[in-house]
């Protein structure tokens, strides 16, 4: 990887401050983004997935800041950017995001084709007519048929996952260099689903986007990413290539996740599912956060936070089960299944 | 297979919204069965009518034509009142989405024991108090959580609610309209095992209803596809993996992800166009092409289909 990264999150501390207490569902994240990639962040619900990548756009709840670390972009540290004049810049321009809910994204009270018109005479300075034309170009790049007669509907008229392809209008129409896709299908219908991931990959081909992905899907994973970033708790616990994370994962929670799908389950038999809840965000966590959920755990994982071990120069992993003094653990068999299938291409 | 049981029978069902020139014809010409004990899956995107088809059986929406028997007594349109409550309350449904589909004013007690109140099952309050417990004890919920309101739980948590709220009924057949679509991927695994469980030591019937192959092939015994209110395609779930006939079926297929980046990349998506179909002569049929394996297509497509299976 001699690659620069076009952005390096580093150290990166997050806390809320509710009710009079600290929240902190980022925990000393880093993550490097090389370009032209898609990387994936996965994980459950409140892992800490979209606060995470919402802080490169600065668009953290109110209550919410950045404690500690840096975010790198262009030469810039924009984790110290305070102002919205300074976001702005930013934001929209050079890292656009699509939000999960096509339903919730839209304005509905204004016409989608103002909608799209709007992000780009706001970022590209280009207006009235030729910002229609542009408009309407952008309309057909992403899928919707008769851009002339929708340029003038609202949402309302459009089904779900129209509606998505307008909201990926907006994001794209002013050429960013970072795409940030926040549960983008998650939505939609399974056809529709894969419709919109290649449009994306179409688009990011085209453009020359980097896009990251967050997802709580490993399927989706699979189709989309060059590189997958699994999170929990607000760490990133395992990071690696796809096929590593798909066919050599090592933490336990990504073993977890794969083997909670049900294109692996047997059967007849129960799916392997994570018990218990995240740990609570308010609390000062001891060990691996993972630890009390995990049935791989040892002694140690309650006691000390493990380091990241590189499993190879792309993958690492934070669990104890790669240290040299760790017993040999048997994988769950979804993740033997996946692994022996690495083995037999050699 | 004869001498299975069926529990619910659909025949030529249709039904249709509005009136006059507004009419819509949601669900048309539908026919399968559910055998005792099994778990029947109707698959297809939104808008084709399935949950209407489930709605349906439960006497939620009304048909316009067709027949609909359980226990081989018809059940939809004008039926008696002692049916109808009997239906009621052997027929019952899970809903999609647990954040909409609770009483946000009620505690989870009221909710899960409103059925027993209207039905009068459990003499004293206590009784019933002890039947929800037990309820809620059997879904994997403590049952101090009857005290409670629903916002105070997870989605998985609250879809639970929603499962016990149906149980306590102690019903023969289940309608589970997209219970997992709202949930994370590890929460989806307990929902699933849930009712699995629930299957075996209950002896319940479910249909289930998903736009998701993955999860359908995972839960069920056979599957119907559904497109624009019409099955096109139904069979035994390996059956319909191993060899979908149906263009809109391998179109579905080839839409569901796979955890495996290898296959995954090379995989070609399949686009499904319904003008494809020529029936301005050729009038399609439902036949019945290979032994539980039924598709709907016209005199040429079936030819088609069967020099396909013969191919292997």
């Amino acid at each position: 990887m001699a690659k620069e990264p076009i952005l390096s999150a580093k150290d990166i501390e997050i806390c809320f401050h509710l009710r009079g207490r600290t929240l902190k569902p980022i925990r000393k994240c880093s993550l490097d983004l090389y370009e032209g990639e898609t990387l994936a962040i996965v994980g459950e619900s409140g892992s800490g997935k979209s606060v995470f990548t919402k802080s490169f756009i600065g668009m953290l709840d109110a209550n919410g800041e950045i404690i500690n670390g840096s975010i790198l972009y262009e030469g810039i540290d924009i984790a110290k950017y305070k102002k919205e004049a300074e976001w702005v810049k930013i934001r929209g321009k050079k890292i656009a995001m699509v939000f999960q809910d096509p339903m919730t994204s839209l304005n509905p009270l204004k016409k989608v084709g103002a909608q799209i018109q709007e992000s780009i005479e706001l970022h590209q300075g280009i207006k009235g007519e030729e910002a229609k034309k542009l408009t309407l170009e952008m309309l057909k790049k992403v899928g919707i048929p008769d851009p002339e007669r929708r340029y003038n509907q609202y949402p309302h008229e459009f089904s779900g996952g129209m509606r998505q392809r307008v909201v990926i209008a907006i994001a794209v129409a002013c050429h960013p260099q970072i795409l940030i896709c926040d549960e983008p299908t998650t939505a939609l219908d399974v056809t529709i689903q894969a419709q919109i991931l290649q449009l994306i990959r179409d688009l990011q081909k085209e453009f020359h986007m980097t896009v990251i992905y967050i997802t709580h899907d490993l399927g989706v994973v699979a189709n989309v990413a060059d590189r997958v970033a699994v999170m929990y708790a607000g760490e990133i616990v395992e990071i690696g290539k796809v096929e590593e994370i798909f066919y050599d994962a090592w933490h336990p929670y990504t073993w977890a996740l794969l083997s909670a799908l049900p294109q692996l389950g047997v059967k007849g038999e129960d799916l392997p599912t994570i018990d218990g809840t995240p740990p609570n965000l308010y609390n000062e966590i001891v060990g691996d956060a993972f630890a009390p959920r995990n049935k791989y755990a040892m002694k140690v994982d309650f006691v000390k936070a493990p380091p990241y071990f590189d499993v190879t120069a792309t993958h690492k992993a934070k669990t104890w089960l790669l240290d040299p003094r760790a017993p040999k653990m048997e994988r769950p068999k979804a993740i033997q299944a996946l692994r022996s299938k690495m083995k037999a291409k050699g | 297979m004869a001498e299975r049981e069926k529990l619910i029978e659909v025949k030529d069902l249709q039904i249709t919204f509005g009136e006059g020139r507004k009419k819509f014809v949601a669900v048309d010409d539908v026919n399968f069965d559910i055998y005792r004990g099994e778990t029947f899956s109707i698959v297809g995107e939104s808008g084709s009518g399935k949950t209407t088809i489930g709605r349906a059986i439960v006497r939620i929406n009304p048909t316009t034509n067709g027949e609909i028997l359980y226990k081989g007594r018809k059940i939809n349109g004008k039926i008696s009142k002692e049916l109808d409550r009997e239906v009621i309350k052997s027929c019952q449904m899970i809903f999609q989405d647990p954040m909409a589909s609770l009483n946000e004013r009620a505690k989870v007690e009221y909710i899960v024991s409103e059925g027993l109140i209207n039905f009068g099952i459990g003499k004293t309050p206590q009784e019933r108090s002890e039947m929800v417990q037990k309820a809620l004890r059997e879904v994997g919920l403590l049952p101090e959580f009857a005290s409670r309101f629903p916002h105070e739980f997870s989605g998985g948590q609250r879809q639970r609610i929603g499962i016990a709220r149906a149980l306590i009924m102690q019903p023969e057949f289940v309608v589970a309209d997209e219970p997992i679509s709202a949930l994370d991927v590890s929460i989806r695994a307990q929902v699933l095992n849930l009712l699995n469980q629930l299957k075996k030591s209950r002896g319940l019937t479910y249909l289930f209803i998903a736009h998701d192959l993955s999860v359908v092939r995972f839960i069920s015994d056979r599957i119907a596809v559904i497109h624009k209110g019409r099955i096109v395609e139904l069979a035994e779930a390996e059956e319909l993996f191993l060899h979908p006939l149906h263009p809109y079926t391998k179109a579905l297929l080839s839409a569901v992800p796979i955890p495996d980046p290898e296959v995954e990349k090379k995989k070609k998506l399949l686009v499904y166009d319904p003008s494809m179909h020529d029936y301005s002569t050729d009038k399609p049929v439902w036949h019945e092409i290979l032994p539980g394996h039924f598709i709907y297509g016209n005199q040429k497509e079936l030819a088609k289909y069967k020099k396909e299976i013969q191919k292997g």
